[in-house]
């Protein structure tokens, strides 16, 4: 099922109508609110975490820990709260398809 | 062919200019696209000037204009103040801007902005025209609120070290000469002021300073507010139980005036204040340029803009950034900040200068590490969403906070937090 669902997405992606550029953008500038400390297109300098090209799966999984509390985390669980699932998913699907 | 022609084909092929084939560097510069011109390259100007080379594939020409050779961090250089670090260690080139970026770095001051000609003229005299201009001067001082600083010789002696640099190195000179037994006492503004946190914090490292090498002097600080306007019970703490009988915190203290001569504090209602070392951090507003070209419009102090683009509501194709503007709701003026007005402004540049409408509902984030020791640290973080009825940022209910407790891993993250931030900024 999760495959199915990669494909779809996979899918979705290639289709670079106008509405879904805009959207892309949108995901990017919500993405780039993450760089300042996890550096430009998610490659960070030492002592943070790089999210380029991380597993969507594994990134999505880590965010919404933080948001309900079951990571712990000095501020991420703050920050996690100030952003939808949906948003939190997109973020994660962004990062995930940056190069390392 | 000859070389002009392939130099000429390749250029026009590729949208790049002749220089980037020349140096075989990946970035460009170019005299094709719009231009857009970036008035400092502090945290905003200069994410901003990065973020809009990237964004529109290096196809919009920019130019930072900045007086200053490097970037020198304000965040961390509290610690310069400590002795805890160096003013090298919060220094940063602007190379990368241009060498990675193909930023055209102009150092320089802007002397008046038209725009009604949208041309921005320097002090050199050069003019430079542009299709958009992002305004980023950060603060300057409002001195006429003390006339006893009036003077150079005052302002050389009393110092601010409210912007990184020399005063931030001299302020440290002051307090290295200070005898043991000596009082150092700063002055706070009333808020809004760059940096919310950062006077307390400077409180605790100068506190850090004298207990391990003058224990009998003081920390005097004087706050023209009701109470600590950040982080207030994490500072409170740290003052009580780490530097007891070395801090003393006196809230509602406005400084009516300053004798700089003997080193006097004046209050409207409270007795004056001597010290050894006078440190007065004065009321703000957006910087000078900003002020000149009609951009303050808030009690002619702070820049109003329309929080999708940062455009200023006095000019058209203006944008204003960072600690210039007024304010959202519960959004400091931080350096975090400045770096995400950076990036929005960016992407609503491109999205302007492309014929495509810019993001409707920006998301953002402020993260802010104040030092209360060598290495100990507390955090407030926060997150701000565009609110289409209300027209402005507000922040996200049940998000943001504060740290439980002052803390070292939290230390490591702040030196991290910086290294990061200035690449993001500038490499």
């Amino acid at each position: 099922m999760k495959q199915f669902i990669r494909s779809i997405a996979a899918g979705a992606l290639g289709l670079a109508c106008g509405f879904a550029q805009a959207d892309a953008l949108q995901v990017r500038s919500l993405a780039a609110s993450c760089s300042a400390c996890h550096g430009t297109n998610g490659v960070a300098q030492p002592g943070m975490e790089s999210l380029a090209g991380k597993s969507k799966d594994d990134l999505l999984t880590k965010l919404l820990d933080y948001k309900t509390g079951k990571k712990p985390a000095t501020l991420m669980h703050q920050l996690a709260k100030g952003y939808t699932d949906e948003q939190l998913e997109q973020m994660a699907g962004y990062f995930a398809a940056l190069k390392k | 062919m000859d070389r002009r022609q392939l130099i000429q084909t390749v250029s026009a092929g590729a949208l790049i200019g002749p220089s980037a084939f020349l140096s075989g560097c990946a970035s460009m510069s170019t005299n094709k696209g719009p231009k857009v011109v970036v008035i400092g390259g502090g945290y905003a100007g200069a994410t901003a000037a990065k973020y809009i080379r990237m964004w529109s594939d290096y196809t919009i020409q920019v130019t930072l204009v900045e007086p200053n050779p490097s970037f020198i961090s304000c965040p961390i250089s509290n610690l310069v103040v400590g002795g805890v670090k160096t003013l090298a260690d919060i220094t940063t080139p602007y190379d990368n801007l241009g060498k990675r970026h193909g930023v055209q770095m102009v150092q320089d001051m802007v002397a008046s902005i038209d725009v009604e000609k949208r041309t921005v003229t320097l002090a050199s005299g050069a003019s430079l025209p542009y299709d958009r201009l992002v305004v980023s001067p950060g603060v300057d001082f409002m001195w006429e609120a003390l006339p006893g600083m009036a003077s150079a010789a005052a302002k050389e002696k009393v110092l601010h070290a409210w912007k990184a640099g020399a005063q931030t190195v001299a302020l440290r000179k002051q307090l290295e000469a200070m005898p043991d037994g000596g009082v150092y006492a700063m002055s706070i503004p009333l808020a809004p002021y760059r940096c919310p946190p950062g006077p307390y914090e400077r409180a605790c490292q100068v506190a850090n300073y004298f207990s391990k090498s003058k224990p009998k002097s003081k920390v005097l600080i004087l706050d023209a507010n009701e109470d600590v306007t950040s982080k207030g019970p994490l500072f409170k703490k740290a003052w009580a139980e780490r530097y007891k009988g070395i801090v003393e915190y006196r809230p509602k203290h406005a400084v009516a005036d300053v004798d700089a001569q003997t080193n006097t504090l004046k209050f409207e209602f409270n007795d004056d204040v001597k010290a050894h070392v006078l440190n007065v951090i004065p009321p703000m507003r957006a910087g000078d340029i900003a002020v000149k070209a009609g951009l303050a419009t808030a009690n002619k102090r702070w820049c109003e803009v329309d929080f999708l683009t940062f455009e200023s509501k006095a000019a058209k194709n203006v944008h204003v950034l960072g600690d210039s503007i007024q304010i959202a709701p519960a959004m400091p003026k931080s350096g975090h900040m400045a770096n995400q007005h950076g990036k929005t402004c960016a992407a609503a540049v491109v999205a302007l200068l492309t014929g495509k409408e810019p993001n409707p509902m920006p998301v953002y984030n402020n993260t802010c590490y104040s030092f209360v020791s060598e290495e100990d640290v507390v955090h407030v973080a926060s997150v701000h969403r565009y609110d289409p009825e209300k027209k402005t940022m507000v922040t996200v209910a049940g998000s943001g906070g504060v740290s439980s407790a002052a803390n070292e891993l939290e230390g490591r993250y702040a030196l991290a937090w910086a290294r990061n931030i200035w690449a993001d900024t500038l490499a």
